[in-house]
């Protein structure tokens, strides 16, 4: 069933087309964290007060450092979806809009990288 | 094409605030802090990385009682974040969408939010 007018059509007005895999991105994401969710409990209760060895030595052992890095890069992910949405919703202003969505992709690529290296860094004792 | 006068439906403060609609742009508002606590979780992933100099300035700040009350708001943001994210998943797939539905488990995700938050804090309360 089409619910878009003809005449939108003919102008190609309308949705711009985008939408649909960002809303399935950004529900996919929170699915895979809700997942995670109890792994997330485990390890707060585990470093919560914790000293550095003992911080360090909890995201030394490999199943806590691979679901850290799917945990945060997830996260971020998400994050950067729900944030993108905030702001193309409320900034009006086109040029300033487009730098804060740059900002923010950026702002998660590169938290991601360092959060990746420096659990990889603790995994490997490096 | 002329958008600048254009009728506007009536704005934001014309309407009487509702649960339904507190709860949603809370939504937004505690994903907003979540993102800017995953900042904090990747300088906690560094500094553990970093040695235990660098673990010992995070935990100072995050031990001081302006880091306490973020932290605590933090805590809030993520448990409403993650009870009305459920909620959201819950109304993609079709349910709960009547007003009796919205209602109760709105009141549900604030209660349950308010006490996984007072849970989570017993230790530093009591």
């Amino acid at each position: 069933m089409r619910f878009r007018n003809p005449l939108a059509n003919a102008r190609n007005h309308g949705a711009a087309g985008g939408g649909v895999e960002h809303w399935w991105a950004q529900r996919f994401s929170a699915l895979v964290m809700l997942v995670l969710a109890v792994w997330v409990v485990y390890a707060l209760v585990s470093v919560v007060g914790a000293s550095h060895a003992e911080a360090a030595g909890f995201l030394a052992q490999p199943f806590n450092a691979a679901l850290a890095i799917l945990f945060i890069a997830t996260a971020l992910y998400h994050s950067r979806l729900g944030l993108q949405v905030v702001v193309e919703d409320y900034i009006h202003h086109r040029g300033l809009e487009l730098v804060l969505l740059i900002m923010i992709k950026v702002a998660a690529l590169v938290g991601g990288v360092l959060a990746v290296v420096a659990i990889l860094n603790i995994a490997f004792g490096a | 094409m002329a958008t600048e006068n254009r009728p506007l439906s009536p704005h934001l403060q014309i309407y009487r605030p509702q649960l339904t609609s507190t709860l949603s742009i809370s939504h937004r508002i505690s994903g907003v802090i979540l993102s800017v606590g995953l900042i904090a979780v990747v300088f906690w992933v560094l500094a553990v990385a970093s040695g235990p100099d660098y673990y010992a300035l995070f935990t100072g700040v995050v031990g001081h009682p302006a880091g306490l009350l973020g932290m605590a708001v933090w805590s809030f943001a993520l448990f409403y974040h993650l009870l009305n994210g459920i909620r959201h998943l819950l109304w993609d797939a079709g349910w709960l969408l009547d007003l009796k539905g919205a209602y109760a488990s709105g009141y549900a995700v604030v209660i349950g939010a308010v006490v996984l938050t007072l849970v989570s804090w017993w230790e530093v309360l009591v």
